[in-house]
C-alpha cells in the first residue's frame, strides 16, 4: 500500500495520517485540535441535531424556535469542524504522496512559513468572515429554515411548539385566495414601483447632471452643492418632513403649495394612487443626487474630441446627447444604474416611514402601497405569520438575486470583478 | 444667421436655468419648511408658515428639558455612538477583506466573491425573527455592541465589493517591487494600498456612518427601552404618536442631526466622489 493511502486512512482520526508521515509535533497539534472541538461542542451537537429534526417535544420545557437557532448554529459549526477535517484528510495525503516519490517533508518551521504566507489572505479575512456568518448567514439560513415551519400566532413557543411542514407555506401562498391575492397585488405594485422610482431618479440625475455639465452655464458649483442636500440629510429625516409636508390636514402642499395654484386639496395619504404618485416623487428627490454626482464624473472624462468632432460634422445638440452622451454615461454606469433598482426594490424606508403602507387595504395584510419587503416586515412584526413571512423571504430573495445576477453577467462588470 | 444662433443659445439656457432653479426650489423648500417648523410656537403644524411670525426657540429646549419620554440627548450620544463604531469597525474589516480579495489567488476566492454579491442583494432585515431570536438567545436584547457587531456584518458584502474594485485599479506594480524590496504584506496594504485607496475608504466611512442612521427595522427589533433609542426610533416614535400633534418638535430634533451630518458630508464630498466614480464603475 502507498504511503499516501495509508496516510489518507489513518487520518480518519486527525492526526494519525501526520504520525504515520513522522510529522509528530503536526499530528499532536491535529489530535488535540480535533478532541477538544469534539468535547466543547459535544452538548451543542447533541442538543442543536436533536433539536433541529424535531423542534422539540414536550411543551413548556422545549421552545422550538431556540432549538432551531441552536441546531442552526451546530450545523454551522459542524461545517467548520467538516472543513478542518477534509483539511486533514487532505494534509495526510499529500504528504504521503511526497514520501511515495521520496520527497522530503517540510519541517515543522517550514510548514509554518507556509502557513503565513498561503494563509495569509484567509488571515486577514476571517473577522470579516465571522462577523458574516454571525450577522448575515446565520439569520438567513434561519428564515429560510422557518419557511418550511408553521410557525405563527398559534404556534408561538413556549405555550406551543413548532413543526416541520415542508412546502405547505409556499403552496398556500398560491393556493388560499385571500394570500395569493394579496401577493399578487404587492408583488405586481413592488414592481411598477422599482421601474418607475429607480427610472425617474436615474433620469433625472444624468439630466440635470448634463444640464449643469454646459460650458457656458454659471454658477455651476452653487447648483452641484444645492443637488446633493438630499443625499447629505440623513433619510429618515426627509422622509419624515415628506410626511408633513403630505399631510392631507395640515400638509404644506396641499395648503399652501397647490392652494396657491387654485388647485383642490389631493388626499396624498388617504387615496392609495395618490399616495403611490407621492412615494415616486419624493424618491425621486431622494435618489437622483447619487446618480447626479456619479454622471458629473463620468461626463468630465469623455473626451472633449469627440464633441468637437460632431459639431464639425454638423450634429445638434440633441443628436450629440442622444449618440455621445447618453450611450458613454449608461455604459459606465450600467452597475450603478442596476444598484439603484435593486435598492428601491428593497426600499423599506420610505414605504413605511411615510405612511406606513398605507392607506389600509381591508381584508388584507398588506396596505395600498406596501412593497414586498413592508408586507414582510408587517407579517412579522404585526400579524406574527412568521412562516409566511419567511417564505416570502425566500421569494423575493430568488427573485432579486436572479434578475441581478442575469444583468450582471448581461454587463459583463460582473465577470471582470471576478 | 448669427442672431438666429444667438437666439438658439439664449433659449437653451433660458430653459437650463429655469429647469436648474425649479429643482433647486424644490429641494430646498421642504429644508426651510423644516425649519420654519421648527421656530413655530405650539405643537400643531396648522398654523405653520414658512416664516413664523413668532418665532421661537421652545421646541429646541423642549428636547433637552429630559422629559421622559424625550431623551433627545440620549438618542443622539447613542446614535453617534453606533454610528462610529459602525464605520469604524466597517472600515477596518472591509478594507482587510478587500485587499486579501484584490490582491491575493486562494481556494474559495471566487465562491466568496460570488456570495457576498448575493449577499447584498438580500436585506439583511428580512431576517428579523433571527436576529431577534439571536439577541435573546445571548441576552443581549437593548445591547448597542451587539447592534454595532449587526450593522458592521451588513456593511461587509456590498462595501468589500466596492473597495476590491477600488483596489484592483491601483497597478500591481506598486505592490510587487515592494514585495522585491522584502516588505511584508500587511507592511504593503497599509504603506502603499491604504494611502492610495482613500477616496473609497471615505466612502466605506460615509456608509458605515450614515448606515444606522437610515436604519429603522433593526434597531427597533433590538432595543426595546426608550433610553437605549437611537435617533431614527425615538423621532419616528415622536412624530407618530399622534401624528402632527409634536411634528414641531420633531423638526426641531431633526435639523440639530442634520446640519452637522450635512456639513460633514459636504466637506467629505471631495473625497468620495472620485471613489464613488471609480469604484462604482470598475465594481
Amino acid at each position: 500500500m502507498s504511503h499516501r493511502k495509508m496516510a489518507l486512512c489513518l487520518s480518519i482520526i486527525p492526526g494519525l495520517g501526520q504520525w504515520y508521515n513522522r510529522q509528530w509535533a503536526k499530528g499532536v497539534l491535529f489530535l488535540v485540535f480535533a478532541a477538544s472541538f469534539l468535547t466543547a461542542f459535544a452538548d451543542l451537537f447533541n442538543m442543536g441535531f436533536w433539536g433541529i429534526v424535531t423542534l422539540g417535544t414536550e411543551v413548556q420545557r422545549d421552545n422550538s424556535i431556540f432549538l432551531l437557532a441552536e441546531g442552526i448554529i451546530a450545523v454551522i459549526v459542524a461545517l467548520f469542524g467538516l472543513a478542518f477535517y477534509c483539511f486533514n484528510l487532505w494534509d495526510a495525503y499529500k504528504n504521503g504522496e511526497r514520501r511515495d516519490r521520496g520527497d522530503r517533508l517540510n519541517t515543522l518551521k517550514e510548514e509554518y512559513h507556509q502557513l503565513v504566507e498561503q494563509g495569509y489572505p484567509y488571515v486577514v479575512s476571517s473577522p470579516a468572515f465571522f462577523l458574516l456568518v454571525f450577522s448575515v448567514i446565520f439569520p438567513v439560513l434561519f428564515s429560510f429554515a422557518l419557511a418550511f415551519t408553521n410557525y405563527d400566532l398559534y404556534h408561538t413557543p413556549p405555550a406551543k411548539l413548532v413543526d416541520w411542514v415542508g412546502f405547505d407555506t409556499f403552496l398556500k401562498i398560491f393556493t388560499v385566495d385571500i394570500w395569493r391575492s394579496t401577493f399578487f397585488d404587492v408583488l405586481s405594485w413592488t414592481v411598477i414601483w422599482t421601474l418607475v422610482a429607480s427610472t425617474l431618479q436615474v433620469a433625472a440625475g444624468i439630466l440635470l447632471a448634463v444640464i449643469v455639465n454646459q460650458k457656458d452655464l454659471r454658477l455651476k458649483k452653487l447648483y452641484r452643492t444645492i443637488f446633493v442636500l438630499p443625499w447629505a440629510v440623513p433619510g429618515f429625516v426627509t422622509i419624515l418632513v415628506f410626511a408633513g409636508l403630505f399631510n392631507d390636514s395640515f400638509g404644506a402642499i396641499n395648503h399652501t403649495i397647490l392652494a396657491a395654484l387654485g388647485i383642490d386639496p389631493i388626499p396624498w395619504m388617504t387615496d392609495e394612487h395618490w399616495t403611490r404618485v407621492a412615494l415616486i416623487l419624493m424618491q425621486g428627490w431622494l435618489g437622483f443626487p447619487y446618480v447626479f454626482v456619479v454622471t458629473t464624473g463620468v461626463l468630465q472624462s469623455i473626451p472633449e474630441e469627440l464633441y468637437e468632432a460632431a459639431t464639425i460634422d454638423g450634429a445638434s445638440m440633441f443628436a450629440k446627447f442622444r449618440y455621445i452622451t447618453l450611450p458613454m454615461v449608461l455604459l459606465a454606469m450600467a452597475p450603478i444604474i442596476i444598484t439603484q433598482f435593486t435598492f428601491n426594490f428593497n426600499n423599506f424606508n420610505i414605504i413605511y416611514l411615510f405612511n406606513g403602507g398605507g392607506p389600509a387595504v381591508p381584508g388584507s395584510t398588506a396596505g395600498g402601497t406596501d412593497i414586498l419587503v413592508s408586507w414582510i416586515y408587517k407579517l412579522t412584526m404585526q400579524s406574527s405569520q412568521y412562516a409566511l413571512a419567511a417564505a416570502l423571504t425566500i421569494l423575493l430573495s430568488l427573485f432579486v438575486m436572479g434578475i441581478a445576477l442575469w444583468q450582471f453577467r448581461r454587463t459583463n462588470s460582473f465577470k471582470e470583478g471576478v | 444667421m448669427r442672431s438666429s444662433v444667438r437666439s438658439k443659445k439664449f433659449l437653451r439656457l433660458f430653459v437650463s436655468y429655469a429647469i436648474l432653479t425649479f429643482v433647486a426650489v424644490a429641494i430646498i423648500y421642504p429644508l426651510l419648511w423644516t425649519i420654519g417648523a421648527s421656530l413655530n410656537p405650539g405643537n400643531s403644524l396648522i398654523s405653520t408658515t414658512l416664516i413664523p411670525k413668532k418665532p421661537t426657540l421652545d421646541h429646541y429646549r423642549e428636547l433637552f428639558a429630559g422629559k421622559e419620554s424625550l431623551l433627545y440627548e440620549r438618542w443622539y450620544w447613542n446614535s453617534m455612538k453606533i454610528s462610529f463604531f459602525t464605520m469604524l469597525g466597517s472600515v477596518i474589516s472591509v478594507s482587510f477583506t478587500a485587499y486579501a480579495f484584490s490582491r491575493f489567488r486562494f481556494k474559495g476566492r471566487r465562491n466568496a466573491l460570488t456570495l457576498f454579491l448575493l449577499l447584498q442583494m438580500v436585506p439583511q432585515f428580512s431576517a428579523l425573527i433571527a436576529l431577534f431570536v439571536l439577541a435573546q438567545m445571548l441576552g443581549m436584547l437593548n445591547s448597542h455592541w451587539l447592534l454595532i457587531l449587526l450593522y458592521i456584518g451588513g456593511q461587509i458584502p456590498m462595501n468589500t465589493y466596492l473597495m476590491k474594485g477600488y483596489m484592483d485599479s491601483i497597478p500591481r506594480d506598486l505592490d510587487e517591487s515592494a514585495k522585491i524590496d522584502g516588505a511584508s504584506n500587511t507592511r504593503i496594504f497599509f504603506q502603499i494600498l491604504l494611502p492610495l485607496s482613500k477616496p473609497m475608504i471615505a466612502v466605506v466611512a460615509m456608509n458605515g456612518f450614515t448606515g444606522p442612521l437610515g436604519d429603522f427595522v433593526l434597531s427597533s427589533a433590538i432595543l426595546r427601552t426608550p433610553d437605549a433609542y437611537t435617533l431614527p426610533i425615538g423621532l419616528y416614535n415622536l412624530v407618530n404618536e399622534v401624528m402632527g400633534a409634536s411634528y414641531t418638535t420633531f423638526a426641531a430634533g431633526a435639523l440639530l442631526i442634520s446640519i452637522p451630518v450635512a456639513i460633514v458630508f459636504l466637506m467629505l464630498q471631495r473625497n468620495f466622489v472620485s471613489g464613488l466614480t471609480l469604484g462604482g464603475i470598475k465594481g
